[in-house]
């Protein structure tokens, strides 16, 4: 497959990466494979929003969690600022996990209940050694607390003190406590209020711009990936049926998946919204052989034909 | 947890079941401790002219046994007061014992899985499938009967109830996000276990803690009533009460002040976990 980013030195590149589960059925009989990720490939530049959206199961986390090797991919390639790290044992990740980080979905699984918000943004300074000095590590501390816009006297407080909004905030000043390259926000804003979730977005943008950030960006909400990323790819049952630049895909839509789901969002306009025309397909007619490649149909538009 | 001695102290004093089994506690260690600085007689020594006095409140009689005496004369309230030494240190020291190496074990088998899991899961089931008397024999034959080898099996039939609820527990814990988290900036498996997992685990533990040193006080019991426990002449909690089982209707008194003992203790125990429980349940605070 050949849906790499064009442009060059791309920070991120995965190569036809695929998860497979082997479910056992019961007494060994009737087992079956799940196939969450099925062969992805797509690359990231320096500084880009790369966005990953598709429906529940689409294997889109997977993927996410897999660039990180938080999960151990079956098969398949990521390569890292050139370097490929699939293959590198846990051990071996600690300097790359310093460049690469992520952002959870859920602001009240992701933060330790029972560790203090200041040492849980404080912890990764402790892990790569950056800051021993607890001191000096403590003034990093308040300055990533300022740097996401939150009070850094709350440093002892406990993560229940806090809403949701304000715990996705400490969840993102840990993942910048290393000044990383990529971010995985793996649905960063699903939980959220809906007034929060401006707010974490932009929060997100001003990130980037300071630190020159690439995101990884895994959502559902269509409209939110519209306004953030640059490009954009969707997947559908474990594969990328579509990918390319976010306006190309959201003005021309290719596949009938992709048709399908850019149907369904809503239009905040009563009278365009009441004839909003909802398209369904039939996902039997659309099973893509295994090997099949992605056509390019327009300048760094590709589609699973 | 944080705040502090004084918070700690402080919250205590404002709750009603803690204080009360935190002050019935501290009553029974601080007298039981102070014990051989008390007037009262040495608690193996006996006098049979006195035997099987039930209890007076006439303090200023000469030679008064405010507790009674037992059937050869020794005098009650020493003998509970002594015997609350052995009984609570080990007590304490098998519910220590058996906790902390059943919580660790538990975290490992929980968070590291596969191997590890089986092995140690399949020796907690073996453990809990050995009978429990016949174990208590063989060390004692083998070590020989002694406070400390009585520790050692009180902790060994402990341990796996930690293991146990404490793997559960990781297992739950291990999934959430913040674990994933502290992957992600590649803690070690050790600094996970010990920073993020240990102490999301802590609670039930506490809570089995508590019900397992009322289970280890009674086991002491049955153990130092076999002659595998506590050698007498010396006094233990558990062994005057089977003592006094045969006496129990002529002198009721002599196996009901040491259960009364134990029932206290255990009481005081399960309120102060009760709250400590609450207490290191940052939610609650």
């Amino acid at each position: 497959m050949s849906a790499a980013a064009a442009s060059a030195g791309p920070i991120l590149a995965v190569e036809n990466l695929k998860r497979h589960y082997v479910t056992a059925g019961f007494l060994g009989r009737g087992k079956y494979t799940v196939k969450a990720v099925d062969g992805v490939s797509f690359a990231i530049g320096r500084g880009e929003t790369f966005g990953l959206v598709g429906e529940s199961g689409s294997g889109k986390s997977t993927t996410g969690r897999l660039v990180l090797r938080l999960e151990e991919p079956t098969s398949g390639r990521v390569r890292f600022e050139g370097e490929d790290i699939s293959a590198l044992p846990q051990s071996a990740l600690k300097p790359v996990r310093r460049r690469m980080q992520i952002v959870f979905q859920d602001p009240y699984a992701a933060l330790n209940p029972r560790m203090t918000v200041g040492n849980f943004v404080g912890e990764p300074l402790v892990v790569h050694g950056v800051a021993p000095d607890r001191e000096d590590r403590m003034a990093r501390v308040a300055a990533l607390f300022r740097k996401v816009g939150l009070d850094p006297r709350f440093v002892d407080r406990y993560p229940h003190q806090f809403s949701g909004g304000q715990r996705q905030r400490v969840g993102i000043a840990r993942a910048i406590a290393l000044e990383p390259s990529l971010i995985v926000a793996d649905e960063p804003i699903t939980a959220l209020d809906v007034s929060i979730q401006a707010q974490i977005i932009n929060l997100f943008q001003d990130l980037q711009e300071q630190l020159g950030l690439a995101y990884l960006f895994i959502a559902h909400d269509l409209s939110m990936v519209r306004y953030l990323c640059h490009r954009l790819a969707v997947m559908w049952r474990g594969r990328i049926v579509e990918l390319g630049p976010t306006e190309a895909i959201f003005e021309d839509p290719r596949h009938p998946y992709t048709k399908a789901l850019l149907s369904s969002v809503p239009i905040p306009d009563p009278d365009r919204e009441r004839n909003r025309q909802r398209l369904v397909f039939d996902p039997d007619t659309l099973r893509a052989a295994p090997d099949q490649p992605m056509v390019e149909v327009a300048a760094g538009h590709f589609v699973l034909a | 947890m944080g705040g502090g001695t004084g918070n700690f102290l402080r919250a205590l004093a404002a709750s009603k079941g803690g204080l009360i089994g935190a002050v019935l506690l501290l009553a029974f260690v601080l007298l039981t401790a102070a014990a051989p600085l008390l007037p009262v007689p040495g608690p193996t020594q006996s006098n049979l002219r006195a035997r099987l006095q039930p209890p007076t409140l006439s303090l200023t009689e000469i030679g008064a046994h405010p507790l009674g005496t037992d059937n050869i004369g020794r005098d009650m309230l020493s003998r509970i007061l002594h015997g609350g030494q052995l009984t609570l240190a080990v007590g304490a020291a098998a519910v220590v014992l058996g906790g902390v190496v059943g919580v660790l074990l538990g975290i490992v088998a929980g968070y590291r899985g596969g191997m590890w899991d089986r092995v140690l899961m399949r020796l907690v089931d073996i453990q809990l499938a050995f009978p429990l008397m016949l174990l208590a024999l063989i060390i004692a034959a083998a070590l020989g009967p002694s406070v400390r080898n009585l520790i050692i099996v009180l902790a060994l039939t402990s341990w796996t109830r930690y293991a146990r609820i404490v793997r559960g527990q990781t297992l739950a814990v291990r999934e959430r996000e913040f674990v994933q988290s502290a992957r992600a900036i590649a803690a070690s498996p050790w600094r996970i276990m010990t920073r993020h997992i240990l102490p999301n685990v802590m609670t039930p533990a506490l809570v089995v803690a508590t019900l397992e040193l009322a289970r280890v006080i009674i086991l002491e019991a049955a153990l130092s009533f076999l002659g595998l426990g506590v050698q007498p002449p010396w006094p233990s909690w558990g062994r005057m009460l089977a003592e006094g089982r045969t006496y129990m209707a002529s002198a009721w008194w002599i196996a009901a002040f040491p259960g009364l003992a134990i029932m206290l203790t255990v009481l005081s125990v399960n309120l102060l976990g009760d709250w400590l429980r609450d207490y290191f349940d940052p939610k609650l605070k």
